[in-house]
């Protein structure tokens, strides 16, 4: 679904990313680990084409596409999602219409029809139902007031809607509460499916103990210096990333 | 392509209504003085009393300057060079009825989204049309008549109901009151004349557009508007202007007196053309609005949308001299290009347990400069006073400016005043936050811009609401054909 080879990548002319690869095939949750500085917010946002993100060398294939190509609205109306690490307030433009452009918008690029408000709400209803989330959220602004737990909530009720193919989820574990993580947590493994990719990208194991993932790796200075099953999230947590100072692309052995 | 380039992209959006209709004006050369008020004067086969009192007015505005005080810069304007009188050329036998209206004319209100007919029909609205300077086309006066509303031109009021116009016209907005104020007194051409009689609910809302037409002639309107005891009245404004080189001066004066327990609201959504995209052209425009809540427990809200213009003065105010009255005031002002708006309103407390409300928006894109100028006086008299002031900035790109000046006088303790001000600029964050979710640029642009209007918007009639974004989105955007 998605491949990543020697991705190299500025901010200000600062290289952050600096020969990258990865793979993720459909179906699978990768998590994406690392000391803060390492590139992993810049990952997302290079994945989907934010401004200010230069890629200077490699290339981003998804579903067989040239995915650096598309602008911003291309990527996402193709299904690549991602969830903020810090979703933005839109203050006066309702969350259900906000949602519902978004999904029209997504729909209209695949060539399917527009849906009208009654059949959106009852798409909204269900999904709300699906994930535990009360309709409070509905009825307010784009994450105007929202506390911190309400936001990535709101990410991830926004992902439940629009059935995003590939999903980057930018740290929606920091900064929350052990409830609101869960919630979180529980709705990520509800939207696993066979033709979705999901990328984790974290600074802590704990997410990864609500959310399995078929494969763990470790980003630092840009590059992924190591990779391995689940049991090297929980290394990472004991041992922290000095061990990994040595450098170079290690397959890690199951530590457990 | 970045998104500020598309930021960029969208404010070139061009003006939409730019054209220009031909029709012959029955025009006075340019030039003001004594003659040519006597001239007006004739032309609109005005009483003897209202000639005195234009004069009466030009002799004081002889004697005032020009201000500068706001945040402008303004080339200096030639008086001299304007001309002060035009009117479509079939002034002498004025239409009946819409029928008889040229259909030229008719065409121009097509363009502008405005077929009077069957618009004005299916909105319920009644419209005063002030084509230059002379009314053409009222509709459902005889509704309005059977609900004893007298609606109809400056012009007409003066002559068929000059008791009304005598008691209540310059008693708000004095002929000395400012420069341009005493201008308009002296030469204004027309308007609209409204009296909602004691204990009437006006059944529909009245409507007027405003156009400018012909070539350097200056638009003076003068607007009076009386809601008698316990009457109510909704009044929307609305203006386009064909694209002109020429800069086009307008001064407008509105009077709106509310008795005992009446209530105006009167909105105005105002595009008039804003210059290119260097600042050549666009109207100068200077108005001077006040509303007195002269009756106890009456009440007066303004709101506008402004996105025309290329020099905006204009601060619609107050004057809470009733107890228990109540004053309002929502703005929208959009400053593009070279635009200019120094806008907002005063809020004076003279009665006791008076109340007010500012809610401001304004939004500057391109090299727009837009000032909000407030000022919320208390008077010795006015106890338990209450004004609560939100004023909101958004930029739009880096070279605009946005500035608030807000002035606070209190002489009564017990008042209670309260300011609150933000600006912000269109984020980046926000932009990509909308691609990311597979909304267009253009789409994310007016949406962002839309929430940050939604409380002055919600504040205007359905149908003016929508007239309202859309030309938010014309002033800010490229879908324009």
């Amino acid at each position: 679904m998605l491949k990543i080879s020697n991705l190299h990548a500025t901010v200000d002319g600062k290289e952050i990313l600096r020969g990258l690869d990865l793979e993720v095939g459909a179906g699978e949750v990768h998590a994406i680990m690392g000391p803060n500085g390492s590139g992993k917010s810049t990952l997302g946002n290079v994945i989907t084409g934010r401004e200010g993100y230069e890629v200077t060398e490699g290339s981003v294939t998804y579903q067989g596409k040239d995915l650096l190509e598309l602008s911003p609205e291309e990527r996402a109306c193709e299904g690549v999602f991602l969830a903020f690490q810090y979703p933005v307030e839109i203050p006066g433009v309702n969350n259900t219409y906000f949602l519902r452009a978004a999904l029209n918008a997504q729909r209209k690029h695949r060539g399917e029809e527009e849906l009208d408000s009654v059949a959106f709400l009852k798409l909204v209803r269900e999904k709300l139902e699906v994930l535990h989330i009360g309709d409070e959220l509905l009825h307010r602004a784009v994450n105007e007031g929202f506390s911190g737990g309400e936001k990535k909530r709101n990410e991830i009720f926004q992902m439940a809607v629009l059935e995003p193919r590939l999903a980057i989820l930018d740290e929606t574990d920091s900064g929350l509460d052990i409830d609101a993580l869960r919630t979180v947590a529980e709705g990520v493994n509800r939207l696993r499916s066979p033709d979705r990719a999901m990328v984790l990208v974290t600074h802590y194991q704990r997410l990864l103990d609500h959310i399995e993932p078929d494969r763990v790796h470790v980003l630092a200075n840009g590059r992924i210096v190591a990779s391995g099953g689940p049991g090297l999230a929980r290394r990472l947590e004991e041992e922290g990333y000095a061990w990994l100072d040595e450098g170079g692309i290690a397959e890690v052995a199951e530590a457990s | 392509m970045s998104s500020t380039e598309t930021v960029e992209r969208h404010l070139q959006g061009r003006y939409k209504h730019g054209f220009f209709t031909d029709i012959e004006a029955d025009a006075l050369p340019p030039g003001l003085n004594e003659d040519v008020i006597r001239a007006i004067s004739a032309r609109k086969r005005e009483p003897e009393w209202l000639l005195e009192w234009r004069l009466r007015a030009y002799r004081k505005f002889l004697k005032m300057t020009e201000p500068h005080w706001a945040h402008l810069d303004i080339e200096p304007i030639d008086f001299q060079a304007i001309s002060y009188y035009s009117a479509p050329k079939s002034d002498k036998d004025r239409p009946k009825s819409l029928d008889e209206v040229d259909p030229k004319l008719l065409e121009t209100y097509d363009k502008l989204g405005v077929p009077l007919h069957e618009r004005a029909k299916l909105a319920g609205v009644a419209v005063d049309a002030v084509f230059d300077s002379v009314s053409v086309g009222t509709t459902f006066k005889k509704e309005l008549e059977k609900a004893g509303v007298i609606f109809c031109s400056f012009a007409e009021a003066a002559r068929e109901h000059p008791e009304l116009v005598r008691k209540y016209l310059g008693t708000v907005v004095p002929q000395h009151d400012n420069y341009f104020a005493a201008l308009n007194s002296a030469v204004f051409s027309d308007g609209s004349f409204v009296y909602v009689p004691k204990g009437v609910r006006c059944p529909m809302e009245l409507s007027t557009y405003f156009r400018i037409n012909a070539a350097e002639t200056g638009q003076f309107e003068r607007t009076l508007v009386i809601a008698d005891e316990g009457s109510y009245v909704s009044y929307l404004e609305g203006c386009t202007a064909p694209m002109r080189d020429e800069n086009q001066l307008h001064a407008a004066v509105v009077e709106l007196v509310a008795l005992e327990g009446a209530e105006i609201k009167y909105s105005t959504v105002q595009n008039w053309y804003p210059g290119d995209e260097e600042g050549k052209g666009g109207i100068y425009n200077f108005v001077t609005k006040r509303g007195d809540c002269r009756g106890d427990r009456s009440r007066i809200s303004w709101t506008q949308v402004e996105t025309g213009s290329a020099i905006t003065w204009k601060y619609p105010s107050c004057v809470l001299r009733g107890d228990d009255t109540v004053g309002e005031f929502y703005s929208v002002a959009l400053t593009n290009n070279y635009q200019q708006a120094d806008t907002g309103t005063k809020m004076i407390h003279l009665g006791k347990n008076t109340r007010s409300k500012i809610i401001s928006k304004g939004i500057s894109a391109g090299h727009g400069q837009n000032a909000y100028r407030g000022l919320v006086k208390v008077g010795k008299q006015a106890e338990n006073a209450r004004n609560f002031t939100q004023c909101d900035s958004m930029l739009i790109g880096k070279r605009c400016g946005a500035h608030t000046f807000p002035y606070i006088e209190v002489q009564n303790p017990t008042a209670k005043v309260e300011h609150e001000a933000t600006t912000s600029r269109i984020g980046e964050d926000q932009l990509f936050y909308c691609l990311q979710r597979g909304i267009g640029e253009e789409d994310a642009v007016s949406m962002i811009v839309d929430g940050f209007c939604k409380q002055v918007f919600r504040e205007l009639p359905m149908e003016f609401a929508v007239e309202a974004k859309a030309l938010l989105e014309i002033s800010l955007e490229g879908a324009v054909g």
